[in-house]
This record gives structure tokens, sequence and C-alpha cells, in this order.
């Protein structure tokens, strides 16, 4: 096997080419304006030390944070067109209706509401009002739209209303880019609704980007396919991705959790990754990041979907460092550590500045941080561990010791012993292993339903079915698929013994 | 006191603060939120009458949302589903309601009665029949006070709706009403027996509306100052703070349709070494605390409001999405005046619940 890994970061686009398991070399370039320069950068590097020469390259896999600063930044969105069915429920709350308003002043469209959708138990809630969808379509059609974003009550327990209303309205555009809300799991229309249209709205961008990385792959003159890195660890095809963009919002910091967890040989750890400004701290099951069960802003806009559960905290190697009172963090230099940090010439105190006094780092001007004493770097070092070790302590799901794996530029913060952590690991390349984790991604394919009438075992192992049929669509080797997540919930309120089911499978990335 | 009018920064903080006294349970505001932020930006408003205005012989509408929040997460919620129970209950009795009351102020509850008075231009009725949230209709103060426990009205978003016209007792409405909610799907609109100015007046639990959105209102200051939230909820009500602790373990399971499980904390700051738990029926409804060698002895149980909230946000954590690790600050409110008589106890002191011991107030 030998993989490309490339993370385009907001400061650094990392680049590692694995064979064989084994990180064979690394490296960084600034990121690039316009991203895939920075790429074609990194490729051409690699490809310059003759390393890749007559050599096959089974996948270059990219994470970017591309797609979710659209939506931060308000740049490069479509028009969306928003087709619910549901009528007559909850006609007061349209799509868009808790999105701020600058942002749906750029995406909205139009909004659309049929007759359709289900009942928590498959009875359908009301026919779908196929008359109404193809009207719709004319309009949309009329209005110049074709980026649509279908929703429908109860979706993920049956998606066949918005399966059927995205043929009709083929039918009237047939160039039409759909979103179908069911595509993105999880119960909650709203959370459900808001992630399908800020899909709907990537995808120019998404088709853009995809393809101008196949073009920057192709002009490094390396033959191989592209995927793109999720926000679970794991990689869809190129295809798959410029269908779901969103499914990439969050892949950089899984990357480097995914890195940590490759890189150290453990699959069930805490990950802290130090970087400049911020801390990432979260937490591996079974070489993945436990994602996070609750709602997540994305620009303001409220969705449920994969994302992983971390915690950031303003802490890092470029953080302002205060000695009376003591106090290190939240504000920190960025990306001007090598320009504003005392040992550089600056003026501003940082935890690098430190870190160069007591010998931990050999860098810039050690004389210039000369009157750092020991005593005062200790009570520095013992600040950080302690914000380290507090934000560590709040991502535990049970109580306990934990092994612990320091990655990133700032990972010299991390000491070798802590409260609530029963080893720390430092691993080599740890300051690429966001590019490392891109490289060895893995396919997944989830299912979040209700079952009733089944007993545990069987709701658990129906759903376990469909996760994997999903895993196998995505790319996957049905013969590598594993189960990383099973997660169930009795229902209240609902009748014949309702229970709620999470599961999701992993395999490998099947060959082409 | 005369009407006033309810700010949309009223309803902000009145859907924090219901929040809070949802006691764990209740289900979410926010649906009910986001319907009267629609509202207001099409002009509606809305006003808030203390019950002492109300003439004893007029009529004042209960209404509530029942169902499961799981459903209602997908069908959301229309503000004008729950005006149309209210209406169907106005031509059923012929009775013209002067006001709209909340049946349970504690969750989502709280907002349904704001949307049916915004669409029928009623006032809402600064009371409600809880003084929290609690899981079946019996555990009412009407029902203590053994009003009449019907007609009742329920709605369907499609056009579907019922009356149930009579029945012996609250448990028998409680019964019946939730056949009909499953048959809905899980979820309706409900306008309860219609109440008297006289009843609301002696058995309503009062200025609840008023008390949530104080609660919501100084969390929301404290949270935009970074202050202290709990301190900031025990600065305008009388409660105390019983632990503060680590979520150490959730155990969970659905049984007769209830959410029924516990939760165990490891104490914090000045807890550190004790353990409290709490066991929940859709609410908190017993804690359980643990210090040295002794047992495990009950400190808190029902009626008293127990509210676990996250110790730097200062909102409420629910039953439903409490988990691992949380740092919270368990506080008790002190419960409404007609849930500590014996008859009050019976139908929601511990041993309504199953708990065979007897209830103690923390306020005692």
């Amino acid at each position: 096997m030998r993989r490309i890994g490339i993370d385009v970061g907001g400061t650094n686009t990392d680049a590692v080419l694995i064979e064989d398991g084994k990180v064979v070399r690394a490296m960084k370039a600034p990121t690039s304006e316009d991203v895939t320069t920075g790429i074609l950068d990194s490729l051409k590097s690699l490809g310059s030390t003759g390393l890749l020469e007559g050599k096959k390259i089974d996948g270059v896999m990219i994470g970017t944070t591309h797609f979710i600063n659209a939506v931060v930044q308000r740049r490069h969105l479509t028009k969306v067109a928003a087709l619910r069915l549901g009528m007559p429920a909850a006609a007061s709350l349209p799509p868009f209706c808790d999105w701020p308003e600058d942002l749906a002043a750029l995406v909205c469209g139009g909004v659309w509401m049929v007759e359709g959708g289900h009942e928590y138990d498959g009875r359908p809630f009301m026919p779908l009002d196929e008359a109404a969808v193809t009207t719709a379509a004319h309009e949309m059609k009329e209005k110049g739209l074709k980026s649509v974003g279908i929703s429908s009550i109860f979706s993920p327990l049956d998606p066949s209303h918005e399966r059927r209303a995205a043929e009709l309205i083929l039918k009237v555009i047939p160039d039409a880019v759909i979103t179908c809300s069911s595509d993105l799991g999880r119960i909650g229309l709203l959370e459900r609704e808001n992630a399908g249209l800020l899909n709907a709205a990537l995808a120019d961008l998404s088709r853009d980007t995809i393809a101008a990385f196949e073009k920057s792959i192709k002009d490094s003159g390396i033959a191989a396919p592209l995927f793109i890195t999720q926000n679970d660890g794991t990689v869809a095809e190129a295809s798959q991705a410029r269908r779901l963009p969103v499914y990439s919002f969050a892949s950089g910091a899984t990357n480097s959790m995914r890195g940590a967890a490759y890189l150290s040989g453990l699959q069930d750890a805490m990950v802290i990754d130090v970087g400049g400004t911020t801390t990432d701290v979260g937490q591996l099951k079974n070489g993945f990041p436990r994602e996070a069960n609750s709602v997540v802003k994305v620009g303001g806009v409220r969705t449920l979907f994969r994302m992983p559960d971390l915690l950031s905290i303003g802490l890092g190697g470029g953080s302002h460092v205060q000695l009376d009172p003591l106090k290190v963090g939240p504000l920190s230099v960025g990306y001007k550590l090598l320009k504003d940090g005392i040992a550089f010439g600056g003026k501003q105190l940082t935890t690098t500045d430190v870190a160069i006094a007591s010998g931990v780092l050999s860098l810039g001007d050690k004389s210039k941080v000369a009157h750092l004493d020991a005593a005062t770097c200790k009570k520095v070092f013992a600040e950080a561990a302690r914000l380290s070790e507090e934000a560590i302590d709040r991502m535990k799901t049970e109580a306990g010791d934990i092994k612990l794996i320091a990655v990133g530029g700032g990972a010299f913060l991390i000491p070798d012993k802590m409260t609530g952590v029963s080893e720390v690991i430092h691993v080599e390349h740890g300051d690429c292993a966001n590019a490392v984790g891109a490289a060895i991604a893995q396919v997944s394919g989830e299912c979040d339903q209700i079952f009733k009438d089944m007993t545990r075992v069987e709701a658990i192992s129906a759903a376990q079915g469909i996760a994997n049929d999903r895993a196998v669509a995505a790319g996957a080797a049905r013969n590598t698929l594993s189960t990383i997540e099973s997660e169930d919930m009795p229902l209240a309120y609902l009748p014949g013994n309702s229970v709620r089911v999470r599961v999701r499978v992993v395999g490998d990335v099947a060959a082409s | 006191m005369p009407l006033r009018d309810i700010t949309l920064d009223d309803i902000e903080s009145l859907a924090v603060g219901a929040w809070v006294l949802g006691t764990g349970g209740g289900g979410s505001p926010y649906l009910g939120l986001l319907n009267m932020r629609a509202l207001y930006k099409e002009g509606y408003k809305v006003q808030l009458m203390p019950a002492s205005e109300l003439a004893d012989d007029d009529w004042v509408a209960a209404v509530s949302n029942m169902g499961a929040p799981l459903v209602g997460q997908e069908r959301l919620t229309d503000s004008r589903t729950i005006a149309r129970a209210v209406e169907l209950m106005e031509s059923h009795t012929g009775h013209k309601f002067r006001g709209i009351m909340s049946l349970e102020i504690g969750g989502g509850n709280s907002i349904q009665p704001l949307m049916a008075a915004a669409h029928l231009k009623r006032a809402v009725i600064d009371s409600d029949m809880m003084g929290r949230a609690y899981p079946e209709a019996q555990m009412t103060s009407v029902a203590v006070g053994d009003l009449v426990p019907f007609p009742l009205t329920t709605v369907d978003v499609r056009g579907l709706e019922s009356v149930v016209e009579k029945v012996p007792t609250w448990k028998w409405m409680e019964r019946v009403s939730r056949k009909i909610c499953v048959e809905y799907g899980s979820i309706a609109s409900t306008c309860k027996a219609p109440r008297t100015g006289a009843e609301v007046k002696k058995w309503g639990v009062h200025g609840t509306t008023t008390k949530a959105i104080a609660i919501g209102h100084a969390v929301r200051e404290a949270q935009r100052k970074h202050e202290d939230p709990v301190a900031a909820i025990l600065g305008v009500e009388p409660g105390k703070i019983l632990f503060k602790g680590k979520v150490m373990d959730v155990e969970r399971r659905a049984t007769e349709g209830f959410l029924r499980g516990r939760t165990r904390f490891d104490g914090t700051d000045e807890y550190r070494g004790s353990n409290l738990e709490l066991n929940f029926q859709n609410e908190w409804i017993v804690a359980w605390l643990q210090s040295g060698e002794s047992g495990a002895k009950p400190v808190a149980m029902s009626p008293d409001l127990i509210c676990v909230l996250d110790s730097v946000a200062g909102e409420a954590v629910g039953t439903e999405t409490i988990r691992y690790g949380q740092r919270v600050t368990v506080i008790a409110l002190p419960p409404p005046p007609v849930f500590l008589s014996e008859k009050g106890l019976q139908h929601v002191g511990p041993r309504a619940f199953g708990y065979d011991i007897d209830f103690k107030s923390v306020f005692a």
C-alpha cells in the first residue's frame, strides 16, 4: 500500500507519503491562497526526491477546511431551492427559519413545502403530493435554481418520499444537483434539513474544488485516485465527496486524531493536538474520534450530523504568557510567532519563549530569554499542564487514568506526567499527524434509525446490515468491514418497545 | 397589577428559565421559541395577566403539547395547532376564554399558551398547574384539588380533532388521552378541562411565567457578564445548592412509556469525597447523598424541584441528554405549596413514583 496524505490547514499544507505502513517522507508547505497551488507544490516536492519514480500510488487522500471556511466566511455559496415534504406540519417553521439572516439571504433561493413525510412507525404522515412537487420544480426552473435541498419528516426511517421527489425534479431540471436530507442521517428535521441546505449551498464550490484537486494530482504527474477525508476520520471517493461536502467540515482535527492513533499504535486513548493558538482534545475509541451527540453550529446554523466531539482551549505554542499574576493563553501571536516572540526579537512573551529558555526547544536566540529562570519556566509549564489536564478530564467518558497521545507543533507543552493520565506518548512525525491521518483513512457507513417490535439484539443487527451496505456503497471492501460504534437508546413515550439504534462501521478502501 | 406586554427578550429568557424549571424533563422550549420569534417578527404580541385580575366567572383555557419529544423533533411545532385546540374547546363548551394558561411551566409547554394567545388575541395567565414539569396528568394542582378532569380536546395538524367528553378520574384522562395521542403519531396539541377564574385563583400555581423569565434573565445576564450563573439563579429564587460534581454514570431504561433511570455524580469543590445519585422518571425525582461511611440518604425529593445545571453555562441539563463528564451544580427550588398537603403528596410525593420514603423538604 502506498498513499499520499495531504492536510490543507489554515497556515500549512502538510503532506506525507506512507509506504507499507511507514511514513517515508513528511513535509510542510505554506497554504496557498488558491489552495490548489499549495497542494501541487507539496505533491511536486514529494515527487522531486525521486521517491515516487515508477511506483504506483494507491490514493491521494486530501483533508481540507475549504468547505467549512466557505460557510463561515459566506463565500462561494450557491443559491438553493428548499423543498420540504411534511405539510401540513410545521408550516410556521419553514426551511431557513433559524439561519442567521445574512447567510439565509445569500443561500435561500426559495422555499416550497408540500404534503408528504412519514410517522415514527413507518406509516406515511401524508401521501406525497407529486403534482405539487412537479409544480415546485417548474417554479425552481423558472427562477434558474439548480441546487435543491429536499427534506422530509422522519426520512432517516423512510427516505422514499425524498427519493421520489428528487426523481420528479430531475424530470423537470435534468441537471439539478439534489441533496436529500436522508443522506445526512440523523433524527431532528430542522437540524438535518439545515445540514442538507448547507450541503446544497456548497454544490458549485464542491464541484470546482474537487475538479481542481483532481487537476493538481494529474498535473503533478501522479496517477492515483482522489479521496477526500471526512469528519469521522474516514474517506469518501471524490464522486461521493463532491455530493456531500458537509461531511468534510471538521476533517482537519479528526485527521490529527486518526494520525495519532496510527503513529502510536493505540486504538483507545485521549489525544491532545497542540497547535499555535488552540489545543484540541478528543478521545479515540477503536481508533476513531468519539462523535458529538448533540447540535453543532456551523457558521451560525444548527446542524446535527457526524462531527467529532472535541474540546478546544486557548493554549498553544504561540500563547501569550503573563508572569504576575501567572496567565497562559488564551491570546496567541498565532502565525506571527517567529516575529513577535521575544526569542525572535519581538515583544510578546510566549510559551515557545519559555520552552527555549528552559532548553526544551532550540530555536531563535536563547540569550534574549535568559532572564527567565528555571523556577519561572517551571511555573509556566505547570500552568499549561493544568489547563491541559482539566480539558482531558472533561473529555473523559469514564473514570480512571487514560493514555494520552500528544501531537501537533506545540506538543512540547505536554509533560510526561499528568494527573488523570497513565502515560504520555509523544510520537515521531507527530507534527504531521493530520496528514498521516488523511493518508490512512478508511471508509465508513452509518445507520441511525428507530426499530419497533424487535429485540434489542435484532434491532442492532438490522442496523448493522444497513450500515454495512452504506459503507460498501461509499467504496469500502465488504470483507474488511468492522463495527466501531453501536449505541441504542430506548424511547420514552413511544409504544411497541421502540428503540433507536445508531451503528457505524468502517472498512478499507476497496481495490479499484 | 394589570396586563403587561411580554417582549421577545422576555420570551428568550422564558425559554432558558422554563428549561430550568423543567427539572430534567418537559422537553426543550427551542421550537416554541422559534415560533414566537417568527410571530413577533410578523407583528404579533402577547400580554401577561396575573390570575388575580380574573373575575370568578371568567373562563380560562389550559394548554399543553403531549407526546414524544422525538416526534416533536421531526414534526416540529406549528403555532396554529395549539390555538386550534383552544378554539375547538370554545366551540365545544360555548365558553369564551378570557385568557390562556400553561398546564406545565417546566420545559416546552411554557411557550404553548403564548403561541395560542398570539393567534387568538387573548392574555396569557401568569399561572400554571405544576410549577415545574411532571410526567402525568394527575400530577397537577387541579387534580390535587379534585377539580373536574374533563372535557379535553386534542388536535393533530392534519385536521384530526377529538374531544374527550367525560372520564371519572384524572388517571382515566391520562389513559384515554394518551391512546389518542399515540394514534395521532405520538404527538398532539391539547386543551385541558377549562377552568373558571375562581378555580384558577384558588388552585393555580401563580406567577410562574414571571418566575421562569426572571430565572432565564438571571442566567443570560450572568453569561453575558461572565459571572456565576448558578449564583445568579439563587439571587432571584430562594433555592439551595445540594451538590457540585461530575457525572460518573447514567443508566436509562424506557418502561411504561417513561424514561426511567439514575445518574451518579462524584463531588467536586467542597463536595469532594461524597457522591450523589439522582433517580429520574422523565424528571429528576429523588436525590440520594452518600458521604463518609454512612449509607446513602435521600436529601431531596419531589415535589421539591431538583434542577441539574451546567456549572459553567448555568443552563439546565435534561435526563435525556445528560452524559458522563459533565460538570454540574444540583440545586433545589421550593415546591408549590399545593403539593405539600397530604393530598398533594399522594399525587406527587416520593410514593407516587414508587419510592417508599416519607417526604422531607429541603426547605422544611
